[in-house]
């Protein structure tokens, strides 16, 4: 089933997978898909290739979509009847703006934005991007300024990090004894259990820092915009399972990304999210000829070449080993992640980082079955 | 390449997927061949290496592992890392209560870079003469299978970052030392692994730039993993770009067009890092990369 027929009636649309697989790439091209059907689509992605975000004008870091101009598709053999926007995320800037909207007052907020502990939260944990890319999505959801919205996500191995990622800061600072403990008043404080005196002590005289006196000064600050962030950790949640969002797990045939994407289907299921299907991108396909060549007519095709005909027929055999490869992934992807028909994308020739390799690649996501089937047997090694 | 193999600590990095375990590997199986008693270490839990060498047994983590003659295995997980660590600095008692409080864990998350400063630090302990684990022998060579890019940089130099912040304390002196080994060309060589395609080639020139930014380090050497060959001369290609889209012409047009694309890549990569030593390894036309493929490329990169 096309990407097309998959979409129909969402308003969200996210991206999953490991990196290296063109997930970007696909991102942008399923955001340019339902903008030439006529929707209003935004597009976030995350760390673009250079001249991928050069060739939709996005190369800076940026709080808010831009318009991707339409003369730019102009001659590319497709037409923008809807908006494209795009923008490529700011993780930083993101999270930073949500704690001042979140904060009570300017002074609360710059405290925030400066403690140390916050910093730690917002900038190295690896939480931080996932987090702040369904930030991002559910204030562009919110907004009401769109039909669709396509997500990328941080290349991350781990899935869980992007499903956990509204809990995991809340789930931190929520630890109730936690709060009580570092609570600058009140009996909780005098009476702290001898363990955690222990353990502020010996982590303070390991590490020289005095992570007591920094936490107390954060969870003191972050307790006015807590409530807020709880109440939007909840909204995101409610939003990445609604029946208009949807998961679109993308993967290579090879083994480390079809295993990451075995794991974020099995993920999504516990988690009750969504799933859209499955891409598979740079595969090999199969033809359905067989390993026999015809070296005398290869050879005659080639101007009697014979010694370039056995090069192009071990040529042959080999991509033959990837093709039957990948053909065995893809009938194992397709039975682990429940997906009986993925949607496959061949290993293009061209280079995908710019508008023709966009439209190459929309091209597949956007087939009929039956034109898809047509262009894989054509395509098939 | 060999003479990396003479450090005592090789840091194997480069992006998600480009085959850097597959590296790792093959740099741990060529020492282990020339004699070397060495240790493939792998972070955040990972064993992608001990499932193609190591015998089909349970996945375990912090544990030294015999793969083959000389050489071993080891997945480090930063719990496992601070609980050691905790055991070797304080008395049991206190080790005891601060490894099983949920508040300690918590802060020791929170705690900025202390997860990679406990997992680079347990690299460096694998890589003294005298090791602080008990009953643990010393090795002649550490390979560590160091995390995708961005993240390796912030594992390398945690120990630098942690001396600064902290200024005190007994983490600070070992982060002290610590940053001495890894900032060392003699001590410690940082390869990086990267793909001939464009995205894995611009984090690879950005790899080496924070490297000397942040570690004051070069790389050692750039692997530069899956090349195609560069099978068809130009007056082959012009044959097959005039035949009949035959299965076999379009097969060998396809890989004429990505090993040029290829080419120019590692090119490019060559231009940006003058002056470091690019090598590469073919791309393997097998469905999975086994054991027998591994030794295949340790031989590579001991010709190289």
């Amino acid at each position: 089933m096309s990407v097309a027929r998959r979409l129909e009636g969402k308003r969200v649309c996210i991206c999953a997978g490991s990196g290296g697989v063109g997930k970007t790439t696909t991102s942008a091209a399923i955001a340019m898909g339902l903008a030439a059907e006529g929707r209003r689509v935004a597009v976030v992605t995350i760390d673009p290739a250079r001249r991928l975000a050069d060739a939709l004008g996005i190369r800076e870091l940026g709080a808010e979509p831009v318009r991707v101009a339409p003369e730019r598709f102009v001659g590319h053999g497709i037409e923008l009847r809807g908006e494209l926007w795009a923008m490529t995320l700011d993780p930083k800037r993101t999270l930073d703006d949500l704690i001042g909207r979140l904060a009570p007052s300017a002074a609360a907020r710059d405290e925030i934005l400066a403690n140390r502990i916050y910093r730690e939260l917002s900038s190295a944990v690896a939480g931080s991007q996932e987090f702040t890319a369904v930030a991002k999505l559910y204030e562009l959801h919110r907004s009401g300024e769109w039909d669709a919205i396509v997500l990328d996500t941080p290349p991350s191995r781990n899935a869980l990090d992007f499903l956990d990622a509204p809990d995991r800061l809340t789930g931190f600072l929520e630890g109730r004894a936690l709060r009580r403990l570092l609570a600058p008043t009140g009996l909780a404080a005098r009476v702290v259990g001898r363990g955690t005196g222990v353990a502020f002590t010996v982590l303070g005289r390991l590490t020289g820092m005095d992570l007591l006196r920094d936490l107390r000064a954060f969870l003191g600050a972050f307790t006015d915009v807590l409530d807020g962030f709880r109440e939007r950790a909840r909204a995101v949640k409610a939003l990445l399972s609604d029946p208009t969002t949807t998961f679109l797990i993308v993967t290579s045939p090879e083994r480390e990304p079809a295993a990451e994407a075995v794991f974020f289907r099995r993920k999504l299921r516990e988690a009750s999210m969504p799933f859209g299907g499955l891409i598979v991108n740079r595969l090999h396909p199969l033809s359905a000829e067989g390993d026999e060549v015809d070296m005398e007519a290869l050879a005659a095709d080639l101007q009697g070449d014979e010694r370039l005909a056995r090069k192009a027929a071990r040529t042959l055999r080999e991509l033959r080993v990837l093709a039957r490869r990948d053909a065995e992934a893809i009938a194992e992807l397709s039975a682990r992640t429940g997906d009986p028909d993925p949607i496959l994308v061949p290993q293009l020739p061209g280079d995908v980082h710019d508008i023709d390799g966009l439209v190459a690649v929309h091209r597949w996501l956007f087939a009929s079955d039956a034109e898809r089937a047509r262009m894989l047997a054509e395509a098939g090694f | 390449m060999l003479e990396l193999l003479s450090k005592p600590l090789v840091v194997v990095t480069g992006k998600g997927g480009v085959g850097k375990s597959t590296v790792a590997a093959a740099l741990g199986l060529a020492a282990a061949a020339r004699g070397k008693r060495t240790i493939i270490a792998e972070v955040s839990a990972r064993d992608d290496v001990w499932q193609v060498i190591g015998d089909a047994g349970q996945p375990s983590t912090f544990i030294e592992r015999r793969m083959r003659d000389r050489l071993h295995h080891i997945s480090i997980d930063p719990e496992s890392a601070l609980e050691e660590y905790l055991h070797d600095q304080l008395p049991r008692g206190v080790s005891d209560l601060l490894a099983a409080s949920r508040l300690f864990s918590y802060l020791a998350a929170a705690t900025p870079g202390l997860r990679e400063l406990l997992t680079i630090g347990k690299v460096w302990e694998l890589a003294q003469e005298r090791r602080r684990t008990r009953g643990g022998k010393p090795y002649d060579l550490v390979i560590l299978d160091a995390p995708a890019t961005g993240h390796g940089v912030a594992v390398l130099a945690a120990p630098k970052t942690f001396a600064q912040a902290a200024r005190v304390g007994p983490v600070a002196r070992q982060g002290s030392i610590i940053h001495g080994m890894l900032a060392d060309p003699e001590q410690t060589a940082i390869v990086a692994v990267a793909r001939p395609e464009e995205m894995p080639v611009n984090e690879t020139l950005s790899l080496e730039r924070a490297l000397r930014d942040q570690l004051g380090q070069r790389l050692a050497a750039v692997i530069v993993n899956g090349m195609l060959p560069d099978r068809f001369s130009a007056a082959e290609n012009e044959r097959l770009a005039a035949a009949p889209p035959s299965r076999a012409v379009r097969a060998a047009r396809t890989l004429a067009a990505r090993s040029r694309r290829q080419r120019a890549q590692a090119a490019r990569l060559r231009r940006g890092l003058a002056g470091v030593p690019v090598r590469s390894l073919p791309f393997l036309f097998t469905p999975t990369v086994g054991a027998e493929d591994l030794d295949r490329l340790a031989r590579e990169l001991a010709r190289s």
